[in-house]
């Protein structure tokens, strides 16, 4: 289960944040992850709940945007349902993963004094 | 301190960041990659289930006649050696990952593992993940191409039960093709139509480490590769 050290990496790079700003607590983090990344949110959450104890995320809410996976013609723009054969039925162009791959940190909301 | 208003409370403050969650693991995978191409290695993360088969690929890469590769290869293991052993018993200095619980290897992982290694005068070096069709998929850790094996015997649906494994994977090595008389109905073309359903550019090479067959094509794929990198 691969969350878990993804929720590591993420309070990591937030205490480096946190540092950097000279912030005495963190509020929230937003972070995006997209359906086809790979990544369960409900596992990650549940992971950020275990993890965060005894840092200065301790009392930030996990805010989670969900990404919906979507595959299109690079070429002629046409949609690619998932679960499609994934080359344009008009033009044979293999199809290209517009969005889904998503893991991102976007925000971190801190205190500062 | 409020700016605003002067009530001395802390200040709230958005700090947008932007990032990939992993970046830290990206930058390390960069390192591991420049050391490759400075060395002209052409490194592979071969990945897969358990059992799917990867150290019996390269044991057959080993043996197979004509062209003398020299390879090298890192195993990913939680808890033995057995896998390296293999492959040095088979003639290919390797050396184990112990990642104990963890279940895919990182980026620095294999640049830890890298200080072991020779890379001169090597054609290929081979990362063989845990056997683990899930978490090895999203972690860089600095290879030229991603490879999935994939056994005959695990079920043409394995790539629409685990799309982003093989979505991100350079080729897909379909293993243990000699079994296929013994499988009842389980032919290619539904595996060609399951990967084709979740990679753009399918490119799959039937094989099998017990008799040869299909290594051939294989490995000519491999040597272009190594030529054009």
């Amino acid at each position: 289960m691969h969350e878990y050290s993804i929720v590591s990496s993420l309070l990591e790079r937030v205490g480096a944040e946190a540092r950097t700003h000279n912030a005495i607590a963190v509020h929230r983090l937003t972070i995006r992850i997209g359906a086809a990344a790979g990544v369960d949110p409900d596992l990650l959450s549940k992971a950020y709940e275990m993890f965060r104890e005894g840092t200065l995320c301790a009392g930030a809410e996990l805010c989670v945007q969900r990404v919906e996976e979507q595959w299109a013609c690079p070429r002629c723009g046409r949609t690619i349902a998932r679960g499609e054969i994934l080359r344009c039925a008009e033009c044979a162009t293999p199809a290209r993963l517009v969005s889904g791959d998503e893991i991102i940190l976007e925000q971190i909301e801190m205190e500062v004094p | 301190m409020c700016q605003d208003c002067g009530c001395g409370d802390p200040e709230i403050v958005p700090v947008e960041v932007h990032q990939r969650l992993l970046s830290a693991n990206d930058r390390v995978a960069r390192h591991n990659r420049a050391h490759f191409v400075e060395h002209a290695v052409l490194a592979l993360n071969l990945m897969g289930s358990p059992g799917s088969g990867k150290t019996a690929i390269l044991e057959a890469m080993a043996r197979a006649p004509g062209v003398n590769r020299k390879l090298a290869a890192v195993s990913g293991d939680l808890a033995t050696d057995r896998d390296a052993e293999r492959l040095r018993a088979a003639g290919i200095p390797a050396a184990t990952i112990t990642t104990g619980s963890a279940c895919h290897l990182d980026a620095e992982m294999v640049h830890r593992a890298l200080h072991d290694f020779a890379l001169d005068g090597l054609d290929f070096f081979v990362i063989e993940n845990v056997g683990n069709l899930v978490c090895p998929a999203i972690y860089d850790l600095g290879q030229a191409l991603n490879v999935v094996a994939l056994s005959t015997t695990e079920g043409e649906d394995k790539p629409l039960k685990y799309p982003v494994m093989f979505r991100n994977a350079d080729a897909v090595l379909l293993t243990k093709i000699d079994l296929l008389p013994h499988l009842g109905g389980v032919c290619i073309r539904n595996f060609d139509d399951a990967l084709a359903r979740v990679m753009p550019e399918p490119r799959v090479f039937p094989v099998s480490a017990r008799t040869g067959e299909g290594l051939d094509r294989w490995l000519q794929w491999l040597d272009e590769k190594r030529i054009r990198a």
